[in-house]
């Protein structure tokens, strides 16, 4: 097996080593820079004042983990990896769940060259920011509006683990316009990703959804303590499971 | 129902896996001698930017020597979270029922 090959084995959602040019490489380092400090600010306080939820970070971490190192054959005949980190921004915002992707990613960079350090800047982005970011805006807003609430962490987790990849579309597109100019590239790159990622995204949404399950039945005090649900809410979904 | 949820996301799995068996007999029929199917998304992308001319400027340090040991790696990854999940949520219930 020719060493090129193996670096190409793997997932649509990290960007490979080398293959964001100067200045882009740098300039997604700078914005995802922000996100972590704020996030390891956070976690800090976490750890502080509501230390009960730290068993609940732990799952969120390890959730990524599980999911990220599953390679799925899609329905075009090539493979991809759910990203798992819709769960931490649904539960703990963008900026935290942006420190456990980082470590994530670092892990799949040092060991399994997947994605690359120089190229950790974006990735973080794609998969630490913008999918988690989403995820916890549908999730304040389907909660807001009365909307089941596993309905809503379905569709926080699945458009979280779509989002990430149009993410990596731009910044792709954005290094590489090519004679397309960027929309050219986007669509380009999106067309590629897009067929592999929806059915994926799908399946990440189901068993966000079945996890996030589970957290109501066993600890559901750490989701009211962390203003994810009100008492209300807990007590209808537990009866509802009863 | 209790158990409505699992129900449904085991049916999506079942109906997930019956698509790819599916599908990949289509592709296996129609494969030349050397092709892979099932490859990564990833490797398509960096072959439409290589063919605009683009060389990668670096390559990762290390990469694991086989797909035997990337899966050894992979599945690692997979257990130590495992373990984590397995730990947090029996502890939860280990604790609600002494409780």
């Amino acid at each position: 097996m020719p060493p090129t090959r193996l670096q190409s084995i793997g997932d649509i959602m990290h960007i490979m080593e080398g293959f964001l040019p100067s200045p882009w490489w740098e300039i997604w380092f700078f914005v995802s820079l922000p996100f972590i400090v704020i996030g390891l600010y956070q976690l800090n306080k976490l750890v502080q004042e509501k230390r009960e939820a730290l068993p609940l970070l732990a799952v969120a971490g390890a959730f990524v983990f599980v999911l990220s190192s599953l390679k799925l054959p899609s329905f075009n005949g090539s493979c991809s990896h759910p990203t798992g980190t819709g769960l931490g921004g649904v539960l703990f915002g963008p900026c935290i769940a942006a420190v456990l992707g980082l470590i994530v990613l670092i892990f799949q960079a040092v060991f399994l060259a997947h994605g690359g350090i120089t190229t950790l800047g974006a990735n973080v982005f794609s998969m630490g920011i913008a999918g988690p970011a989403v995820a916890y805006f549908i999730y304040k807003a389907g909660t807001r509006a009365g909307a089941n609430t596993y309905a809503t962490v379905f569709c926080a987790a699945a458009l979280a683990d779509l989002f990430t990849y149009v993410v990596t579309s731009v910044q792709l597109a954005l290094a590489f316009p090519g004679t397309a100019g960027f929309l050219g590239a986007f669509s380009a790159f999106a067309a590629i990703f897009a067929v592999t990622q929806v059915p994926l995204a799908i399946i990440e949404g189901a068993v966000i959804m079945l996890v996030f399950k589970y957290i109501v039945q066993l600890k559901p005090e750490i989701l009211t303590r962390l203003n994810l649900l009100s008492e209300s809410t807990v007590t209808k979904l537990r009866e509802a499971a009863a | 129902m209790k158990y409505g949820m699992e129900l449904a996301v085991a049916a999506l799995i079942v109906v997930f896996a019956a698509v790819f068996l599916f599908q990949d007999a289509a592709i296996q029929a129609t494969l030349g001698d050397g092709e892979e199917a099932w490859g990564g998304a990833d490797g398509e992308a960096a072959g439409l930017i290589e063919a605009s001319g683009y060389e990668p400027w670096t390559g990762p340090l290390w990469a694991p020597p086989s797909g035997e040991v990337e899966s050894l790696l992979f599945a690692l990854q997979a257990a130590i979270g495992a373990v984590i999940i397995g730990y947090v949520f029996g502890y939860w219930r280990g604790s609600r029922r002494t409780a």
